[in-house]
């Protein structure tokens, strides 16, 4: 793995190319100039390629946009022996992730103006993944008082939430969605009603009961989206439920769409991956927020994502180190790791039927970036150069404690994909290269 | 005497008052507006008349002015501040109506807290009653002011464009001069933040902008609303500096209106709050000192055109 100069010409030659944007899926060639994509398409070089353009061979491998992974925790500043924005920039480009979006919940919270440039000028530094501050909706995310969204958003704040945390006040969140939508702003829901959520630990029903563990019932995120869907209604905001994971919630997002609300959703690979039996005999690496919920549950995340209910998948990264995991089930901390299963996760989408290729990488790509309105996910001349080669059929074994994040909190540990990243490129420099 | 041309008992809302009566009660306010710049400020008209200026909510700028313009019209002026009154013993707001019709009053001021209450209160007493301000529903002597201080600077209210920029959203101000405008044929424009603005506003006769950049295009007249502290701490608006960053009046949002815009505010202002201090400062620009004194000529009017209709005429010049 090497930093390239990124002033000069690179050809991508004898790729497959995916934009999933287009709809392109052809073989071809993409040329980057320096930090943007300056030519792409099936007939690029095809004459071969002009003396003293740097070239790299896909040998017939996916050339796509780099991921965009709309939800992870970076843990810096605050919790830095968890993950680092350094640790986390390494297990994204390992992934394939070139652009992620960072929950606000460090410590402290961002939610002032400096923190968000913090966030912003660090991960420059480090030069891999670039790094997008979620801002937080309400003062150390107290869920009371509104924080400044004007100001936040002109430093670099793409849109709000409370990260992990729902805002539970009805009148908190209808001030929220009004204020933001003064300037235009998305409000980001953690969608679970916390006092129906409280002390639980796994989705309610049968093997909880079995396991003797407190249960999360699916109306907790019934509730709460049913009742933000009234508040956008009223206050004609812009709103995003995080990782959707119940049947009937989705039903909710359905019709609030059909109803023509601004509301877009997303859920995360262990929703569509996974069910409640993942938590087995007490593993806490599958206890996560909101739960693994039923297989009924999981088919209909599957179907939404066909039908396009569901906008988005973001990896819901949330590193957690050996003494918040290793513990009694109900004293675990909730999350899992994503970054570097993203990818190969979603693509069992493609795999498994449900969906072409395309489809499967929109919803890590353009679809992210569109909700959050980022200049990412498509290969597009003049567009930044981020991009991801892989081969969609190699296998592999995912194995946790190879990650390059410091924690190595998997639900998917020892799951076999298939799915491997070969480089990936950040505004036109290879950032990380498999050469395996 | 009476006046059929102002055919109300009481001033309790500029809402139901037509273009003929607001500009009546203007042209009234205009010969005060002389005779307070003269040396001989006293008239006689309401000598042996009693008005009485009951506060629930502290002012000094309102009630000192109802005072000013009935003792300069001869008038006996007592003020009632509901702190240590028999209001604040628990008094109900029509007891204090019986005891106060006892008194054989002829003019009561009233300001309360509570949307309505002075309404009520005027169905109550005997007297002709004139709304200082309920709660965040009118403020009619105020927009009557606004719209004498706009008509003496432009010459019109007519074809003109108003900005209104705060808080709308608690402002008595705001509505009464949203009714008093549109009456006159001037357009309305609100500006500020959604949680600022009451819902539905939109179908009140105004344009609503979120933006003050584009809200203040072109406009020739921009007021600004004061914004209550206790607003300011993260339940409507997040901060101060976050508020005067997008929504507060400097000479770069300004820039936006027309060159010749002035500039107006209810009092008592922040400044660096909803308004940069040069700005309110600015003599060219800045009509804020000619509205207090519009304020006294204008209420001086009020009293004159209500207490033409009382039935006891006696101490009329």
């Amino acid at each position: 793995m090497g930093a390239r100069n990124s002033s000069g010409l690179v050809a991508y030659i004898n790729a497959r190319l995916l934009d999933p944007a287009t709809g392109l899926d052809a073989k071809g060639s993409l040329l980057t100039n320096g930090e943007n994509i300056a030519d792409v398409g099936p007939g690029l070089f095809q004459g071969g390629v002009p003396s003293g353009i740097e070239v790299v061979d896909c040998h017939g491998h996916c050339l796509a946009p780099g991921l965009v992974d709309m939800r992870v925790q970076l843990r810096e500043p605050g919790e830095e022996h968890k993950e680092t924005l350094k640790s986390a920039g390494e297990a994204a480009v390992a992934g394939g992730v070139t652009s992620m979006v960072c929950l606000p919940n460090t410590t402290p919270v961002i939610d002032e103006v400096a923190t968000v440039e913090f966030v912003a000028r660090r991960a420059r530094k480090i030069g891999l993944a670039k790094v997008y501050p979620y801002a937080a909706a309400t003062k150390h995310l107290e869920g009371k008082e509104l924080s400044e969204m004007g100001m936040l958003a002109e430093a670099g704040a793409l849109a709000f939430t409370d990260g992990t945390l729902a805002i539970r006040n009805a009148q908190v969140m209808r001030r929220a969605l009004g204020y933001a939508a003064t300037f235009g702003l998305l409000i980001m829901q953690h969608p679970e009603e916390p006092s129906l959520a409280e002390n639980g630990m796994m989705n309610e029903g049968e093997l909880a009961s079995r396991l003797g563990l407190a249960g999360i019932p699916a109306a907790a995120e019934v509730i709460m989206l049913e009742r933000d869907m009234r508040l956008v209604d009223l206050t004609g905001g812009r709103y995003h439920a995080a990782h959707v994971s119940t049947a009937e919630g989705i039903e909710i997002i359905r019709k609030a769409k059909a109803k023509g609300l601004s509301v877009t959703c997303d859920t995360a690979p262990p929703y569509f991956a996974l069910n409640e039996l993942a938590v087995g005999d007490y593993r806490t690496f599958a206890k996560l927020s909101p739960p693994l919920r039923s297989e009924a549950d999981r088919l209909a995340v599957v179907a939404a994502l066909k039908d396009g209910t569901i906008d988005s998948v973001a990896s819901d990264h949330a590193p957690q180190d050996q003494d918040s995991k290793r513990v009694p089930y109900a004293a675990a901390e909730f999350g899992g790791v994503g970054l570097e299963t993203l990818l190969a996760v979603t693509l069992e989408l493609a795999q498994n039927g449900h969906m072409g290729l395309l489809d499967a990488l929109r919803l890590i790509t353009c679809a992210p970036a569109a909700i959050l309105g980022l200049d990412a996910g498509r290969l597009k001349v003049g567009a930044p150069a981020d991009l991801v080669l892989f081969d969609p059929d190699r296998g592999w074994k995912v194995e946790a404690k190879k990650f390059r994040s410091k924690s190595k909190n998997s639900p998917f540990d020892d799951r076999p994909v298939q799915g491997v990243v070969l480089r990936t490129v950040v505004d036109g420099r290879a950032v990380y290269v498999n050469d395996v | 005497m009476t006046d059929a041309r102002y055919p109300h008992r009481h001033l309790l809302g500029i809402q139901g008052l037509g273009p003929t009566e607001i500009t009546m009660l203007l042209d009234l306010a205009e010969g005060y507006v002389e005779q307070n710049r003269s040396n001989d400020k006293r008239k006689n008209l309401l000598r042996g008349r009693t008005v009485i200026n009951l506060f629930f909510e502290n002012s000094t700028r309102t009630r000192t002015s109802f005072e000013l313009a009935g003792k300069r019209l001869g008038a006996d002026v007592i003020n009632m501040q509901s702190a240590g009154s028999s209001v604040q013993k628990g008094e109900t707001l029509i007891d204090t109506a019986m005891t106060l019709n006892a008194m054989h009053l002829d003019v009561l001021v009233v300001r309360h807290p509570d949307s309505g209450a002075v309404k009520l209160l005027s169905e109550k007493v005997n007297c002709a009653v004139i709304n200082g301000g309920d709660g965040s529903h009118e403020h009619p002597t105020q927009a009557l002011l606004d719209a004498l201080t706009i008509r003496r600077r432009k010459g019109k209210l007519s074809g003109l464009t108003v900005a209104i920029c705060g808080d709308v959203l608690h402002s008595r101000v705001a509505r009464s001069n949203i009714y008093l405008l549109n009456a006159m044929g001037a357009s309305v424009r609100l500006i500020g933040p959604r949680t600022l603005l009451p819902s539905a506003v939109d179908r009140m006769g105004v344009e609503v902008f979120h933006d003050m950049r584009k809200g203040l295009d072109e406009v020739d007249v921009i007021m600004m609303l004061r914004i209550q502290n206790e607003r300011m701490r993260g339940n409507f608006i997040p901060s101060i500096r976050e508020y005067f960053h997008f929504f507060g009046l400097d000479y770069e949002k300004l820039s936006r209106a027309k060159p010749d815009a002035v500039i107006m505010h209810p009092g008592p202002m922040n400044r660096g709050v909803e308004i940069d201090s040069d700005v309110a400062d600015d003599v060219e620009r800045s009509l804020i000192r000619s509205q207090v004194e519009m304020g006294v000529a204008v209420r001086m009017a009020c009293l004159d055109m209500l207490t033409r209709h009382l039935p006891n005429t006696d101490g009329v010049a």
